[in-house]
């Protein structure tokens, strides 16, 4: 696949403002819904970049786990822990975000400099263009073979761990010893957010 | 795409955005109230390190393009920490019933 330079540019220019406003907007916007849409176009036009840098079965990874996965699950959790909640104020806050808004520029004036001012090695070797993804089979299967498989175990611990962290089972005694356990360390014995507790009407969570 | 040898785009632009992309992390990261934006301000500084990665693989790497291969990894590990995460806060939301990162403090000295 060949595009114009003219073309390049162009779409580098749009990509590039892109990811910048929609992180400004994921970090600055209230309310956290639009934030977590807004992240969703940042991962976009970060794919739409890795395309641009002859690096197509990355930028599909990016979409398939960024996009379809990530978002989808911080969507998830907003709707799960979305109750309107007035934020006690905080002495200083203003004297805060200015201090971290300074360090951070500062930060960002270094890693420019440094982005501008060493020699890099350029022009490297021709990419290889379309046959990245062969590339990235044969690396993964060959000298990233043990760090490939150690991925899916991670994914494994991930998966079960996030599974233990955030089931609901309330026990009323201990599995081990039989003795009552102190709920109140586990979870509060409160009514649940999102269920009107009428008379008749059941309620999900288990009372201790 | 980019075959020839003056290349249309220059390393330093995509460098310069992931470095606009992780400052701006950096900041949500420290300023957020709301635990889910700070773990939205870490994806971003994943990503920013991700298209480093990419631009250097393209421009310095090209025929043995470890940097995709590193991203690949990258995006495997954000994944699972996307995970655990948000597991993580779902069970203190229980706990404490809010997800303001200033009440999160039983630790503090």
């Amino acid at each position: 696949m060949s595009i114009a330079s003219t073309t390049q540019q162009i779409c580098f220019l749009v990509l590039s403002a892109t990811t910048v406003i929609g992180s400004l907007g994921v970090v600055l916007l209230p309310n956290i819904v639009y934030s977590a849409f807004l992240l969703g176009g940042v991962f976009l036009s970060v794919a739409g970049l890795y395309l641009l840098l002859n690096a197509s079965f990355v930028a599909a990874a990016q979409i398939l786990v960024y996009v379809g996965a990530v978002n989808v699950l911080i969507l998830f959790a907003i709707m799960l822990v979305n109750k309107k909640e007035t934020l006690a104020a905080i002495p200083g806050l203003l004297v805060r975000r200015l201090l971290s808004g300074a360090v951070c520029a500062g930060l960002f004036a270094l890693l420019l400099r440094v982005a501008f001012t060493t020699p890099w090695a350029l022009p490297g070797p021709t990419p290889v263009g379309e046959e990245a993804t062969i590339r990235i089979g044969e690396h993964l299967f060959t000298d990233y073979l043990l760090p490939f498989e150690l991925a899916s175990v991670l994914l494994l611990m991930a998966m079960i761990g996030a599974i233990v962290l955030a089931r609901r089972d309330v026990f009323s005694t201990d599995v081990i010893t039989g003795e009552p356990a102190d709920q109140g360390l586990i979870e509060k014995d409160r009514t649940p957010l999102l269920i009107e507790t009428s008379a008749n009407a059941p309620t999900l969570l288990t009372k201790p | 795409m980019i075959s020839d040898a003056a290349s249309p785009i220059p390393l330093e632009g995509f460098l310069a955005v992931a470095a606009m992309l992780f400052c701006v992390g950096v900041w949500g990261l420290i300023n957020s109230r709301n635990a889910v934006r700070v773990l939205m301000s870490i994806e971003l500084m994943l990503n920013a390190v991700n298209i480093n990665l990419m631009a250097f693989s393209n421009y310095l790497d090209g025929q043995l393009i470890r940097g995709q291969v590193f991203a690949i990894f990258v995006i495997t590990v954000a994944a699972a920490e996307a995970a655990v995460g948000l597991a993580i806060l779902l069970s203190l939301y229980r706990n404490r019933e809010t997800v303001d990162m200033e009440r999160f403090n039983l630790l503090r000295w």
